[in-house]
């Protein structure tokens, strides 16, 4: 407290060349270390969001779970569900290292200051979405996520690594189901086509705007919170996943998708960014269901926790008089 | 089939049919509970159930012998086909419901599945040595619930004497022996349900004063469930979970 101002910048600037030192050795920054504010605000809005994304997607694959047409389907949906529940709280978890609680997140969400993913205001309206969510959806994440296993935080990092393994899981069964119902009759054939007709531009959409539109891209790459750009990315996923269309016996959901010798890659059509900006900006199909249903599950509970915390309450002066 | 392996399917389905339609209950919480953690703590039990169900089932059509599967039995029968016990059926309510439903269930599977894995029936045995594990584990679950809500707000108390008050009228079902079921008894493979309710009534009542609250007597009230007579809620039920199966049959799911 006794530093005068001077002292105070350049300890500032010392820290501040650590910390990018550190970056620049690939050593991961940890959440007792000193970092930069702009960092922890950037980091604790992708990995909220994140969280978010794995939470609120809970809700078009649970759409499906009362519906599921076989025990063994319904079994490995409840499941996914499942897991991609689990993810939210483990990335709430890591988010919590940077300062910030869970309900502050939550209340972030459903003010709509914090995102989501918005391939989840997409609706899954037959069975075989439940397939082309877990291939193409969870496919899209995990081209994301692997690069994401390199990213500077520490905690993001780990997270990004145990909930991989699961993510490839769910894309191999939303595949499998795929598969099944590609190579089924001509109604389910129909209805595979038709998911992956209107899945694949908005998984595209996942991988967010040009390099060259990107808001945050620039300070996220430098700081590695972000390992590799936008386009990137999305052109890694269209190349893995050309080739699981074709084996699939299904149209290209692109006309344009095209093999480029030259490339080595798939040259693909152009996004339609003006569908991407009204659903990020909250006029997709579901933007207005999914917060609802989010909003009403968490006032229905509300009277559960609050009687968590009366009981709790209630216990502690017995607690103290025990001790006493 | 023979009379004693007629008994028996009918059994095992009975069994199949009490478990996918608590799953079936259960999952429906998914995304709507009040803790994050509830919706997978939730699903969990849902799929603990759900695959007590599809080993009964499994069984059932093996020995029925006519090539039917498991997904046969619990999409291609209708509601008065349909022999769950109605407890399990009731719809979810709020998670007072829930809970309460829960934790009888689970005081009852506990008592139940301990004496069927002692069944004659080897199958039937090792599926409820395996299922014993998971209703201890649910009741460790339920129990703190039960008396966080009793002993929370009036409010979550309240709930709970409502709850109390709806289930009051199904629990006899649990206790009840279909001839079928006695004859299967005195063989050595199913269980005398009846013997379990004096135990059952010990355990809950034991527990319920920890909170100041009175366990009704347990009188056989509603019931139908192993006859096919069921609430209005099931035919809604199955509307939902066989609707793709119904609607294109001799699909591959
Ligand atoms: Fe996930
Ligand atoms: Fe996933």
């Amino acid at each position: 407290m006794t530093q005068t101002h001077d002292n105070s910048t350049d300890n500032l600037e010392q820290k501040l060349a650590e910390f990018e030192q550190k970056i620049a050795d690939e050593q991961k920054i940890e959440p007792s270390d000193w970092m930069p504010e702009a960092y922890r605000k950037n980091l604790i809005r992708q990995m909220s969001q994140h969280a978010h994304s794995e939470v609120i997607g809970m809700q078009p694959e649970g759409n499906w779970i009362t519906r599921s047409p076989s025990l063994r389907r319904k079994a490995i949906l409840l499941a996914k569900v499942q897991d991609e529940g689990g993810h939210g709280l483990y990335l709430y978890s890591a988010t919590e290292t940077l300062g910030i609680t869970r309900s502050e997140m939550i209340e972030a969400l459903q003010t709509r200051q914090a995102k989501y993913a918005s391939i989840f205001n997409y609706p899954t309206l037959s069975w075989a979405d439940i397939g082309a969510v877990g291939w193409l959806v969870d496919g899209a994440a995990i081209v994301n996520q692997i690069s994401l296993q390199r990213t500077s935080y520490g905690p993001y990092s780990r997270a990004m690594i145990r909930i991989c393994k699961e993510e490839s899981f769910h894309q191999r069964q939303g595949y499998e189901l795929m598969y099944e119902m590609a190579k089924g009759s001509a109604e389910q054939k129909q209805m595979a086509q038709d998911a992956l007709n209107r899945f694949w531009w908005p998984s595209l959409m996942m991988f967010g705007p040009h390099d060259t539109d990107s808001a945050h891209s620039a300070q996220s790459m430098k700081w590695k919170i972000k390992r590799e750009t936008n386009d990137d990315l999305r052109q890694k996923f269209i190349d893995q996943t050309v080739p699981q269309i074709e084996v699939l016996g299904l149209e290209m959901p692109d006309p344009e998708l095209k093999w480029n010798e030259e490339r080595g890659h798939y040259d693909s059509g152009e996004i339609d960014w003006e569908e991407f900006k009204q659903v990020i900006n909250g006029n997709g199909p579901c933007n207005h269901q999914r917060l609802k249903h989010h909003i009403k599950a968490h006032e229905d509970g509300e009277w559960v926790r609050e009687a968590v915390r009366a009981y709790r309450a209630k216990q502690k002066p017995q607690a103290d008089n025990q001790v006493a | 089939m023979n009379e004693q392996q007629t008994n028996l399917y009918r059994f095992l389905i009975a069994l199949a049919d009490d478990s996918i339609v608590l799953s079936h209950r259960l999952s429906e919480w998914c995304s709507n509970a009040p803790y994050l953690e509830e919706d997978l703590a939730l699903s969990n039990v849902a799929l603990d159930y759900l695959g007590r169900a599809r080993m009964f089932y499994q069984y059932a059509a093996e020995v029925e012998g006519k090539g039917r599967t498991e997904d046969d039995l619990a999409y291609h029968r209708n509601e008065r086909e349909y022999t769950n016990l109605l407890i399990h059926e009731l719809p979810i309510n709020d998670f007072a419901f829930t809970m309460l439903r829960q934790f009888y269930l689970d005081v009852f599977y506990v008592k139940y599945l301990q004496k069927l894995s002692l069944s004659q029936d080897k199958m039937i045995a090792a599926i409820a040595q395996k299922a014993i594990k998971e209703s201890r584990y649910h009741l460790k679950r339920s129990e703190p619930w039960i008396i966080q809500l009793a002993q929370g707000t009036e409010e979550s108390l309240n709930r709970i004497l409502v709850a109390k008050e709806e289930l009051n009228d199904f629990i006899g079902e649990l206790f009840d022996m279909s001839e079928w079921e006695k004859s299967l008894a005195e063989n050595g493979i199913s269980v005398d349900r009846e013997s379990i309710k004096a135990e059952w009534q010990a355990y809950v009542q034991g527990f319920f004063a920890q909170s100041d609250i009175e366990l009704d007597s347990v009188e056989l009230r509603v019931h139908g469930g192993r006859e096919g007579i069921h609430t209005e809620h099931l035919g809604h039920m199955l509307s939902e979970m066989q609707y793709l199966q119904r609607a294109y049959p001799g699909n591959e799911w």
